[in-house]
C-alpha cells in the first residue's frame, strides 16, 4: 500500500516531449485514472512510475521515497500490460508464481499463495493450462493474478480492458473494481475511455499532448471542467460550446448571448473578448416560449431520453430531454439553460473562467 | 453433385498437385538414394551396366571405409588363423588382410568438432549481438548492421589467400581452433541478421514483465527471451551447421593433417586400391547423417513457430 507523488515529471524522446511537467498526488488505496486520448503520454507516465522508463527530469515518490532513477525490480510495483504479456512458454500456474520465484519463496509458500490468488480470481480450474489457448477474460485474470500474488505496493494497469471484447469489458471492469475494493491497493489505471474512467475511478487525471488538463474526482471533472478540452472529452454527447463575443465583470451573474440575457454562476474573474458558453446537454431545456431560440435539426431517440440537435445563432447545440417531450425536426423552439451549471471559457486559451461553480476546483487563475 | 468451392481446390487439382510434388520429391531424392544404395553394393555391382537396382547387399564398402588393407598371396592367406571377426572375413575374400584403421573416423570427428563448435559459437555470439541490436540504442546501429551483412557480399573463398597467410602467421593453419574461428566468422553475419529478425518479433513486454517481477535484465534475457527465440535459434543453428559441415574449399586449403575435415578426405578414398565407389558412398552416407539427425531433432522447434498467442488474440 502506498502513496505516490509525482512532481514536475517530464519525458523527452529526442526532440519530442511526451510528458510535460506533470504534478499530481495519488492517495494510499486510491483507484486512480490516467485519462486522455491516444498518444497523450499516459503509458509513458505509467512506465515512468513503474521504472520501465527513466524520467528526463522530475521526481517520483513512492511512500515518501524518491524512486525516479531506481530500476523497476526495486520499486515493488506490479504492472498489467495492455496486451497482458503473459509468458507464453509457461502455463498459468508458472505465470502467476513467476514473481514469487524471483523473491526466493519456498515451493510450499508459492503453491499456497498461487492457490489463494486463483481462488480470489476464480481461475483454479485453469491453473495447469498453457496460456496460449485462454480466452481474453481468462488472460486478463491470469495477468491480474501475476500482479496481485506478491502483494506489491501499487498496481499499474495500462488499458487492461482494451484487448477485451465489449461484452467482457463491462464484466471485467466490475471484477477489477471489486478486487480493488477488497484489496484497497493503490492502483494507477490508464484508459482512453472516459466512461470507464468515470465509472471506476476515485480520482482522474485528464491528459492531452503530454500536459495535465485537470486533476480531480469524476464529479468535479464532469461538472466543473477546467478546460474546453476536458469538457469536450468527458461526457457523451460532449458539453455544448456556444461561441460569443462579450465581456464579463467580476461578480456578474448574467451574460448576454445572442442578445438574450442568460444566468451564469457568479463570476470570480473578469474577461473581455471571444468567449465560450459551456453547458451540458442535460442542462438544456426546450420550452415553447423563451427569447433564445433554435431550430431543431435532428433527434436521436435513446429510450427514456432523446438527444435533440438544434441550430442556434451561436452554433449547434445538443439537448438531452425526456423521450416523451415533442421535438419535431424543422420546428423552432425556445431554449433555456440551467444557470448554476454553466461554465464560461476563454476561447483563445480554452481555460475555464473562475466562478462560484468551479472556484477551488480548477487549478489555474 | 456438382457443388464446388472457390477456396477449396477440386479433387483433380489436388491430384495434379500431389503428383507433381511426389515427382519433384523423387527427382531430388534420387541422388541421395543412389549414394545410400551404392554404399551397400559390392564394387562390381557398383559399376555394373546397366545399373543394378536389385543387388545383394554387402558391407564391404563400410569395411573398406574404416580400414586400410594389404594384399596377400593365397598361400599366405591359407596359413593365417581363421578370421575372428565378420569384417576380417569380408576382407580376406578379396585376398587381403586388415592393416589398420583408416583415418575416416578421425576426419569425421574433426568435422563434428569444427562443425558443431563453430555452429555453437556463431549462434551464441549471434544471439547476444542480435539482442543488443534489437533492444538497445547502439550508436551507428544501421551502419554496423550493414557492415556485418557486407562481409557476405562476396564469396568467402575470395579472401582465401589473405586468410591463408594470416592463419600461417598466427599459427592457426590446420588447427581445430582456426577452422572454428573461420567458419564462425563466415556464419556470424547470417546468424546476427536471422536472429535479429526473430528477436524483433518478440514483444518487449515479456522482458519488462520479468523486470517488474523482480528479475535482472540478464535473467529476463535468458529466462524469457531465449525460450521465445528457440525457433529462431534452431533454424539459425541448422543453417550455420550446414555451411560449416559441407564447406570444402577452405578445408582443402587450410587443413591437411590434424584438423582435416571429412569433405576433403572423402574424395581421397577413391585413390586407395582402385576406384572404390562403395567406400566413397559409405563415407558420404555416414557424413550425411549428423546434419540429418540434427535437423530432425530441431524440427519441432522449426515447425512450432513463435507463440504470439499469449500477447494478443
Ligand atoms: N520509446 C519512444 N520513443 C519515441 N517516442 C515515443 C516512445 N514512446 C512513446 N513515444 C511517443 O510519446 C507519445 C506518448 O506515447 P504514450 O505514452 O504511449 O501515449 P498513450 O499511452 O497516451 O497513448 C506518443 O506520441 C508516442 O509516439
Ligand atoms: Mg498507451
Amino acid at each position: 500500500m502506498a502513496e505516490i507523488i509525482i512532481k514536475n515529471l517530464r519525458k523527452d524522446f529526442g526532440n519530442f516531449t511526451a510528458v510535460q511537467s506533470s504534478t499530481f498526488k495519488i492517495e494510499d488505496g486510491e483507484f486512480f485514472m490516467l485519462l486522455g486520448p491516444s498518444g497523450c503520454g499516459k503509458t509513458t507516465t505509467l512506465r515512468m512510475i513503474a521504472g520501465l522508463e527513466l524520467p528526463t527530469s522530475g521526481e517520483i515518490y513512492i511512500d515518501g521515497e524518491e524512486v525516479g532513477q531506481k530500476p523497476a525490480s526495486e520499486r515493488d510495483i506490479a504492472f498489467v500490460f495492455q496486451m497482458f504479456a503473459l509468458y507464453p512458454h509457461m502455463n498459468v500456474r508458472k505465470n502467476i508464481s513467476y514473481p514469487l520465484v524471483s523473491q526466493g519463496f519456498s515451493r510450499a509458500q508459492v503453491r499456497a499463495k498461487v492457490a489463494e490468488v486463483a481462488r480470489i480470481l476464480g481461475i483454479e480450474d485453469i491453473l495447469n493450462r498453457p496460456v496460449g489457448g485462454l480466452s481474453g477474460g481468462d488472460r486478463q485474470r491470469v495477468a491480474l493474478g501475476r500482479a496481485i500474488v506478491r502483494n506489491p505496493k501499487a498496481f499499474m494497469m495500462d488499458e487492461p480492458l482494451g484487448a477485451l471484447d465489449a461484452e467482457f469489458r463491462e464484466r471485467m471492469a466490475e471484477e477489477l473494481r471489486a478486487l480493488h475494493d477488497r484489496m484497497r491497493a493503490t492502483t494507477v489505471y490508464v484508459t482512453h475511455d472516459q466512461l470507464e474512467a468515470m465509472q471506476m475511478g476515485d480520482k482522474i487525471v485528464v491528459m492531452n499532448h503530454g500536459v495535465i488538463e485537470q486533476f480531480g474526482t469524476p464529479q468535479d471533472i464532469y461538472d466543473k471542467p477546467a478546460t474546453m478540452f476536458v469538457a469536450d472529452f468527458i461526457g457523451s454527447p460532449a458539453m455544448n460550446f456556444l461561441k460569443f463575443r462579450g465581456s464579463v465583470e467580476r461578480g456578474a451573474t448574467t451574460i448576454s448571448l445572442g442578445g438574450v440575457s442568460h444566468g451564469v454562476p457568479e463570476m470570480r474573474e473578469p474577461r473581455d473578448g471571444d468567449l465560450v458558453f459551456g453547458v451540458r446537454p442535460e442542462h438544456v431545456r426546450l420550452v415553447d416560449a423563451g427569447e433564445y431560440r433554435g431550430k431543431v435539426r435532428a433527434t436521436e431517440y435513446l429510450g427514456t431520453t432523446q438527444i435533440v440537435t438544434l441550430d442556434t445563432s451561436n452554433g449547434p447545440l445538443k439537448a438531452r430531454i425526456g423521450a416523451e417531450q415533442p421535438a419535431r425536426v424543422g420546428e423552432t423552439v425556445g431554449i433555456e439553460f440551467n444557470a448554476a451549471t454553466v461554465t464560461l471559457f476563454d476561447s483563445q486559451s480554452g481555460q475555464a473562467l473562475r466562478s462560484d461553480l468551479n472556484e477551488g476546483v480548477i487549478g489555474h487563475g | 453433385m456438382s457443388g464446388y468451392s472457390i477456396t477449396e481446390p477440386s479433387r483433380r487439382q489436388k491430384w495434379v498437385a500431389g503428383t507433381l510434388v511426389v515427382l519433384y520429391a523423387l527427382i531430388t531424392i534420387m541422388p541421395l538414394i543412389w549414394i545410400i544404395t551404392t554404399g551397400f553394393k559390392s564394387p562390381v555391382d557398383s559399376i555394373s551396366y546397366p545399373p543394378k537396382v536389385l543387388f545383394e547387399p554387402s558391407l564391404e564398402g563400410y569395411v573398406n571405409l574404416f580400414t586400410t588393407r594389404t594384399r596377400v598371396s593365397p598361400e599366405q592367406l591359407a596359413q593365417l588363423p581363421p578370421p575372428k571377426r565378420w569384417y576380417e572375413e569380408i576382407v580376406r575374400n578379396r585376398d587381403m588382410v586388415i592393416a589398420g584403421p583408416s583415418r575416416y573416423g578421425e576426419r569425421f570427428m574433426n568435422s563434428v568438432i569444427i562443425g558443431f563448435g563453430s555452429t555453437f559459437l556463431s549462434v551464441f555470439l549471434g544471439t547476444l549481438a542480435a539482442y543488443a541490436f534489437s533492444r538497445f540504442k547502439v550508436p551507428l546501429k544501421d551502419d554496423l548492421l550493414f557492415f556485418i551483412l557486407s562481409t557476405r557480399m562476396m564469396p568467402p573463398i575470395a579472401v582465401a589467400i589473405p586468410i591463408f597467410l594470416m592463419f600461417r602467421k598466427l599459427g592457426l593453419s590446420d588447427t581445430h581452433l582456426g577452422m572454428i574461428l573461420l567458419y564462425t566468422a563466415v556464419n556470424i553475419s547470417l546468424a546476427v541478421w536471422l536472429l535479429k529478425g526473430f528477436i524483433d518479433e518478440i514483444p518487449r513486454e515479456y522482458e519488462e514483465a520479468a523486470l517488474i517481477d523482480g528479475y535482472t535484465r540478464f535473467q529476463a534475457f535468458y529466462k524469457v527471451v531465449l525460450p521465445q527465440a528457440a525457433t529462431g535459434i534452431a533454424s539459425t543453428a541448422i543453417f550455420c551447421l550446414i555451411f560449416a559441415w559441407n564447406e570444402y574449399a577452405f578445408a582443402v586449403l587450410l587443413t591437411s593433417g590434424t584438423a582435416q575435415t571429412a569433405p576433403p578426405f572423402i574424395p581421397t578414398i577413391i585413390g586407395v586400391g582402385g576406384q572404390d565407389w562403395p567406400a566413397v558412398a559409405a563415407g558420404a552416407t555416414l557424413f550425411l547423417l549428423p546434419v540429418m539427425i540434427f535437423t530432425i531433432f530441431l524440427r519441432k522447434h522449426l515447425l512450432r513457430g513463435i507463440t504470439f498467442g499469449a500477447v494478443r488474440k
